[in-house]
C-alpha cells in the first residue's frame, strides 16, 4: 500500500530534501537538514521526536507559516503537485483555506477570545465556502455536531473561555474541517489535555478520519498516541529524519539506535523501581547550529564506530517500506539495554509512620461561591515509602501537597509529621520540622531564581537547612549535593537560564535534599521534561530514596511513571481521595470505575490493549459538586439513584498482606472485579460504540 | 507478538515545555549550547548572560543610542560648563538687553543683559541635579512600598493602594504646587516633593511586578527553606523585577525634569538668579513677542533633554520586552 520513501510521489503531501535554517544574531542555524517524506491521500503520518528536534518547524513549513527569520535553504514541499515553497501569497491563502488546515497545540490561545465560537467557525465558511451569514452559521452548527459537541446551537453563541480544553480542541477541529481539506496538520493536538479528554479527542480524530478523507500529518512527542493514530511514522532527531516506516514496526522493532533509546527509556507495565532501572539515552541533543560531521547521533550512540563520525549515513532500506539512517541498522535489535547495576537494596527499617493527614480540607471563597478544593482527605505515609497521587487537573493533587508542605493554609483537619502536630503554614513551623519536609516543583523554568547561580541557590539551602557548620563545611555540603544529583562542578557557577530543563530540575532536587529530608513532595517533577531526561531524573529520585530512606508524595498525571515508582497509589477526584492502596492492587481490578477509566485512557503502543472505557462529559465544577457519589455524572458503571443520592462507602479489597486497598463506590469488590476483568479481555474493536451507559 | 518487547507497552514522552514554536526551540538550543561551553560563558566578575545580552541589544537599538547621546551631552555640559561658557551666566555682561542672536552673544541677551547662550548651557546643572535626586527618592520609596504591599497583600495592601489611587486621581502638578506653597520654595523641597509624589506611582509598578513574581515556584521554595520575608523580598524577588524598575526610572526621570521645570516656571521652585530653564522661560515669556530668544533657547534645551530621556526609556522598554 505504501510506496517506498524517496521515490517521486503523487501523494497528498510530498516533502523533498527540505533544509531550513533560522537566522539569529547574524548566525545561520540549520534546524532541518534534508528531510524527505510523503503522505498518501487519506493516510495518517506521524512525526515524533523530543522537543527541539524540528517537529513544529516541519508543520510551519508545510503551512507556510515559518517565522520571518526562517529560510528555506533547499528542497520542495508539494501539496498535490503544487510547490508551496514558490507559491504566491494569494495562492497560499486559498490553499490554506481549502486544501490544508492545521490544529494547534494550545486551542485556548489559537481561538480568538473576543468572538463567539459560532462566528469563528462561520468565518471559514464565509471566506472559503462562499456562504452568506445565515447559511454559514448553520453550517457551523452542523460542523459542531460532526465534532460531537453537545448542544451545538447553544455552543455557537459561547465564547472560547466558556469552553473546556477538550471542547476548545473540538472547535479547532470544526474550523479545520470546515472546508473539507485534503491535508490536516495536527501539531500536538492533545498535549496539555487530561488523559481522559485526550482519549476522547483521539477517538474523535479516528472517527473523523472515516468521515473525511483528509491526509493527516500528526505531530506528537507521545509515541503511544502516534502508534495508535498513524499508519506510518517518521522519527526526527536534531532536524534529520533518522527513521521511517509503518508505525507498529518502528516501535516494536526499531532500526535506529535513537528510536530504540526512545522506546526503552519509558517505564513499561512490568517495570518496578525495586527491580528495574530506567534506561536513559546518554548525553543530550546537539546544540543548534553545531556543525556535525558524520552521523548526528554518533556522540550518544552505543554502537557508533569511527565510520559514524566520518560520514553522514545515507538512507538505508532497513526493511519493507522502511528507512533508517544508520550504517549499522541491522545491529540495532541486538543492542543490549544500557541498564546500570540495580540500586543496592533499600535501607530497611521498622515500618514507622512518618506522615498522617486527617480530614484535611481546603475551601476557597465564601457562601455560594465556595469552592472545596480538598474535602476531608486522609492519607498516611511510612518512612521511606513512595505514595503516588494521581487524578485529572483540578482534582486537588497540588492543593493537597501545598497544604501538607505549608504553602497553603488548610481550612480544617490535622497534619502529623514524625509524630508531631504540624502548624498549617510553613512560616509557623519549627525549623527542624520544616527542614525534614521539602518539595520539588513542576516547572523547571520557575523553580530556580533566575538571578542566582546554582551555587548560590544550593549554598543558601545548605546554610539554612543543615545545622551549623563553617563556610568550608557549607561549601563541602554543596559539592556533595551537586555530586549526589550528578551536576558537574562547572554547572554550579551558571545561572538557570544557561541550564537545560533536566539540569535545572537536578538543582531543584539538590536544594530539597540539602537538609536530609524525611519526606519530599514531588509535584509533577518530570512532566515538563523529555522522556530521556525524565528517565535520568526518575533514576536519580529512586537512588536518593534508596540511599537516604526518604519518603515521597509523588504527584503525576502519568500513570506509567506512578506505576513504576510508587509503593502505594492514591487516586483523587474533585477534591476527594476515591481510591488508595498498594500500587499493584490499584492497577488491577477490582478498582474504582474512575481509576479503570484513567487506566484505559492511557496511550499505549501495545496491540493487545483491551476495550476502552470512555468517560462522558468533563469534570464538574468544584463549586457545585454532584450529590451522592461525585463521579456519578461520568461513571461508566452508574447503578442508578443510589449513586446520585447516597455518598458511597469505602469498600475494602483484601488481596495480599500489607496496607489495605480501599475505594469509594457502591459496587462491592466481588461484583466489580469480574466485570472489570471482562472489560479488559474484550477486544478493542468498539471504537464506534458510544461510551458505556451514562 | 514476539516482535513487541514489553518495554514498548507504554511509549509515552512527557509533555514538552509549553510550546516548541521555532523561536523557543532556538532558545532551548542556545541554552544547551551554553551549558556545553559553560566555562567560557561563566567567567566570573563579568556581567552574566542576561545582563550582557541586554547591554548588547541596547547598543544595537538606535532609539536608545540617540537618547543616550543627547542625555550624555547635557550631563557633560552640566558638569563642565564653567570651562567653556563665554560669559558669567549670572552676570550682567551687556548693557544691551533683549538683543537678538549676534556673533558676540550667540543666543542674544535677556531682559537684564545676561548672555542667553551661557545661561542655557549653565541651566542644565540645576535641572540635572534636581531630577535624578528626586527620581532616586521616588524610586527608592516606590520599591519599598511596592515590595511590601505586593509581597504581603492583605489589608495593608488594600489600604495603601486605595491611598495611591486617591493620590493618582489628582494631577501630580497640583499636589506638587500645593505642597511647595506650604513648604516654601527651595531646591531641597523641590527634590523632596517630586520624590514623594513619584513614590506611589513607582510603588504601583513595582507591586504589579511583585505580584507576578511571588507566584513563581522559586519563591515558594525559598519559603520552605525558611528564608526570612525580608530576604525573599530583597534578595529573591527584587533582582528579578529590575527590568520594569529600570524602565520606570527612565520614565520618572523624564517626568522629574518636566515637573521641576514646571515648578520653577510657577516660581515655586528654584529662585533667581539661577539660570534654571524653567525659571528663565517664566521670566522671558513676558518678552515673547519682542524678543523670543530668552524663551526659545532654554525651552529647546529642556525639550531635547526630555526627548533624550524618553528615547532611552523607549529603547530600554523595547529591549527588555523582547
Amino acid at each position: 500500500m505504501h510506496t517506498p520513501a524517496g521515490l517521486p510521489d503523487t501523494g497528498a503531501l510530498g516533502i523533498e530534501h527540505l533544509t531550513i535554517s533560522y537566522l539569529r544574531r547574524e548566525r545561520v542555524l540549520p534546524v532541518l537538514t534534508d528531510v524527505s517524506f510523503h503522505i498518501e491521500p487519506g493516510e495518517a503520518y506521524g512525526l515524533v521526536g523530543e522537543s527541539g528536534c524540528g517537529k513544529t518547524t516541519v508543520a510551519m513549513a508545510v503551512m507556510c507559516y515559518l517565522p520571518a527569520n526562517a529560510r528555506i535553504e533547499a528542497g520542495r514541499i508539494r501539496l498535490q503537485g503544487i510547490d508551496l515553497t514558490t507559491a504566491g501569497q494569494a495562492q497560499l491563502r486559498s490553499l490554506r483555506g481549502n486544501r490544508m488546515a492545521m490544529v494547534y497545540q494550545d486551542a485556548g490561545s489559537a481561538l480568538n477570545p473576543s468572538l463567539t465560537v459560532g462566528r469563528q467557525i462561520a468565518e471559514v465558511y464565509r471566506f472559503h465556502g462562499g456562504l452568506d451569514g445565515g447559511a454559514a452559521m448553520e453550517a457551523a452548527g452542523a460542523m459542531l455536531e460532526t465534532v460531537q459537541i453537545a448542544d451545538p446551537a447553544r455552543m455557537l453563541r459561547r465564547y472560547p473561555h466558556e469552553l473546556s480544553g477538550g471542547q476548545q480542541q473540538r472547535v479547532m477541529f470544526a474550523m479545520a474541517l470546515a472546508t473539507n481539506p485534503d491535508l490536516l496538520v495536527l501539531d500536538e493536538p492533545t498535549t496539555g489535555l487530561d488523559t481522559t479528554v485526550e482519549a476522547e479527542v483521539l477517538d474523535l480524530v479516528s472517527r473523523l478520519r472515516s468521515k473525511f478523507s483528509a491526509s493527516i500529518l500528526f505531530i506528537s512527542h507521545n509515541l503511544g498516541i502516534v502508534a495508535r493514530m498513524c499508519e506510518r511514522v517518521g522519527v526526527l532527531y536534531a532536524g534529520r529524519l533518522i527513521e521511517e516506516g509503518p508505525s507498529r514496526e518502528i516501535f516494536s522493532d526499531p532500526r535506529h539506535p535513537y528510536t530504540l533509546g526512545l522506546t526503552r527509556c519509558v517505564p513499561n507495565r512490568i517495570m518496578r523501581k525495586d527491580a528495574h532501572r530506567l534506561d536513559p539515552i546518554a548525553g543530550s541533543l546537539p546544540p543548534l547550529g553545531l556543525a556535525v560531521r558524520g552521523c548526528v547521533y554518533a556522540p550518544r550512540c552505543p554502537i557508533a564506530r569511527s565510520r559514524c563520525r566520518e560520514e553522514d549515513p545515507p538512507a538505508f532500506a532497513s526493511g519493507a517500506s522502511r528507512v533508517s539512517r544508520c550504517f549499522y541498522h541491522a545491529e540495532v535489535p541486538g543492542i543490549p539495554p544500557g541498564v546500570e547495576a540495580l540500586p543496592s537494596a533499600r535501607a530497611e527499617g521498622a515500618a514507622e509512620e512518618l506522615l498522617r493527614v486527617e480530614d484535611l480540607s481546603k475551601r476557597y471563597g465564601v457562601g455560594a461561591n465556595q469552592v472545596v478544593a480538598l474535602d476531608d482527605v486522609s492519607i498516611e505515609l511510612e518512612a521511606g515509602e513512595i505514595l503516588g497521587l494521581v487524578g485529572e487537573s483540578g482534582s486537588g493533587k497540588s492543593t493537597l501537597a501545598k497544604c501538607v508542605v505549608g504553602l497553603l493554609e488548610a481550612s480544617g483537619g490535622e497534619i502529623d509529621f514524625t509524630g508531631r502536630r504540624l502548624s498549617r503554614l510553613a512560616d509557623w513551623r519549627k525549623p527542624e520540622l520544616r527542614r525534614k519536609l521539602q518539595m520539588v516543583f513542576q516547572n523547571p523554568d520557575t523553580t530556580l531564581n533566575p538571578s542566582h547561580t546554582a551555587r548560590r541557590i544550593l549554598t543558601r539551602a545548605a546554610r539554612l537547612l543543615s545545622t551549623g557548620g563553617s563556610p568550608a563545611d557549607v561549601d563541602q555540603r554543596v559539592a556533595a549535593l551537586a555530586a549526589a544529583v550528578q551536576l558537574r562542578p562547572h554547572h554550579l557557577d551558571l545561572k538557570p537560564s544557561f541550564l537545560s530543563g533536566g539540569l535545572k530540575q537536578r538543582v531543584a532536587i539538590a536544594r530539597a535534599f540539602a537538609g536530609s529530608p524525611a519526606l519530599v513532595l514531588c509535584d509533577e517533577p518530570t512532566s515538563a521534561l523529555d522522556v530521556s531526561v525524565q528517565a535520568t531524573i526518575l533514576n536519580l529520585l529512586v537512588d536518593l530514596q534508596t540511599k537516604q530512606r526518604v519518603a515521597y508524595l509523588f504527584i503525576s498525571h502519568d500513570l506509567g511513571v506512578v506505576r513504576y515508582l510508587a509503593d502505594r497509589i492514591a487516586v483523587m477526584y474533585l477534591g476527594q481521595i476515591i481510591e488508595i492502596g498498594p500500587a499493584q492492587e490499584v492497577f488491577s481490578p477490582p478498582h474504582h470505575p474512575y481509576t479503570e477509566a484513567l487506566l484505559s485512557a492511557m496511550p499505549t503502543i501495545d496491540e493487545s490493549q483491551g476495550a476502552r472505557i470512555k468517560l462522558t462529559g468533563t469534570m464538574p465544577n468544584p463549586a457545585n459538586p454532584p450529590s451522592g457519589c461525585r463521579f456519578h455524572t461520568r461513571c461508566p458503571r452508574y447503578l442508578g439513584d443510589i449513586c446520585r443520592e447516597r455518598e458511597p462507602p469505602w469498600q475494602e479489597d483484601h488481596q495480599g498482606a500489607g496496607k489495605a486497598h480501599r475505594y469509594r463506590c457502591h459496587i462491592p469488590p466481588a461484583d466489580l472485579g469480574p466485570a472489570q476483568r471482562e472489560m479488559i479481555s474484550r477486544p478493542a474493536d468498539n471504537d464506534e460504540r458510544p461510551g458505556a451507559s451514562a | 507478538m514476539s516482535a513487541l518487547p514489553p518495554s514498548l507497552e507504554h511509549g509515552e514522552l512527557p509533555a514538552p515545555p509549553p510550546s516548541d514554536r521555532p523561536d523557543q526551540i532556538l532558545g532551548a538550543e542556545l541554552m544547551s549550547a551554553a551549558s556545553l561551553s559553560a566555562p567560557s560563558l561563566s567567567a566570573r566578575g563579568l556581567p552574566t548572560g542576561r545582563t550582557r545580552e541586554v547591554l548588547r541589544a541596547l547598543w544595537r537599538s538606535k532609539t536608545f543610542v540617540i537618547g543616550a547621546a543627547i542625555v550624555l551631552f547635557w550631563v557633560l555640559d552640566a558638569i563642565f560648563w564653567p570651562l567653556f561658557v563665554p560669559y558669567d551666566p549670572e552676570g550682567l555682561v551687556s548693557p544691551m538687553t533683549l538683543q537678538p542672536p549676534s556673533a558676540e552673544h550667540l543666543f542674544g541677551t535677556d531682559d537684564l543683559g545676561r548672555d542667553i547662550f551661557s545661561r542655557t548651557l549653565a541651566g542644565a546643572r540645576p535641572t540635572l541635579t534636581v531630577a535624578p535626586l528626586a527620581t532616586a527618592i521616588g524610586v527608592a520609596g516606590g520599591i519599598l512600598v511596592g515590595l511590601f504591599t505586593g509581597y504581603y497583600r492583605g489589608i495593608a495592601d488594600d489600604i495603601v493602594m486605595r491611598i495611591v489611587d486617591a493620590l493618582l486621581a489628582f494631577p501630580l502638578i497640583i499636589i506638587a504646587v500645593l505642597v511647595m506653597s506650604i513648604l516654601g520654595p527651595s531646591i531641597t523641597n523641590v527634590i523632596l516633593v517630586i520624590g514623594i509624589v513619584f513614590t506611589p506611582i513607582v510603588a504601583r509598578t513595582v507591586r504589579s511586578a511583585v505580584l507576578v513574581e511571588r507566584q513563581r515556584e522559586y519563591v515558594a521554595a525559598a519559603k520552605l527553606l525558611g528564608n526570612s520575608d525580608l530576604y525573599i523580598m530583597f534578595a529573591e524577588i527584587l533582582p528579578n523585577i529590575m527590568g520594569p524598575i529600570a524602565v520606570e526610572i527612565t520614565i520618572r526621570l523624564g517626568y522629574a525634569i518636566f515637573t521641576s521645570a514646571t515648578l520653577s516656571f510657577l516660581a515655586l521652585g528654584i529662585q533667581q538668579p539661577s539660570p534654571d530653564w524653567g525659571l528663565t522661560i517664566s521670566i522671558g515669556r513676558v518678552f515673547l513677542q519682542t524678543a523670543p530668544s530668552e524663551v526659545l533657547f532654554p525651552a529647546a534645551a529642556l525639550a531635547t533633554l526630555i526627548v533624550g530621556v524618553n528615547l532611552i526609556a523607549d529603547g530600554l522598554r523595547q529591549v527588555l520586552e523582547e
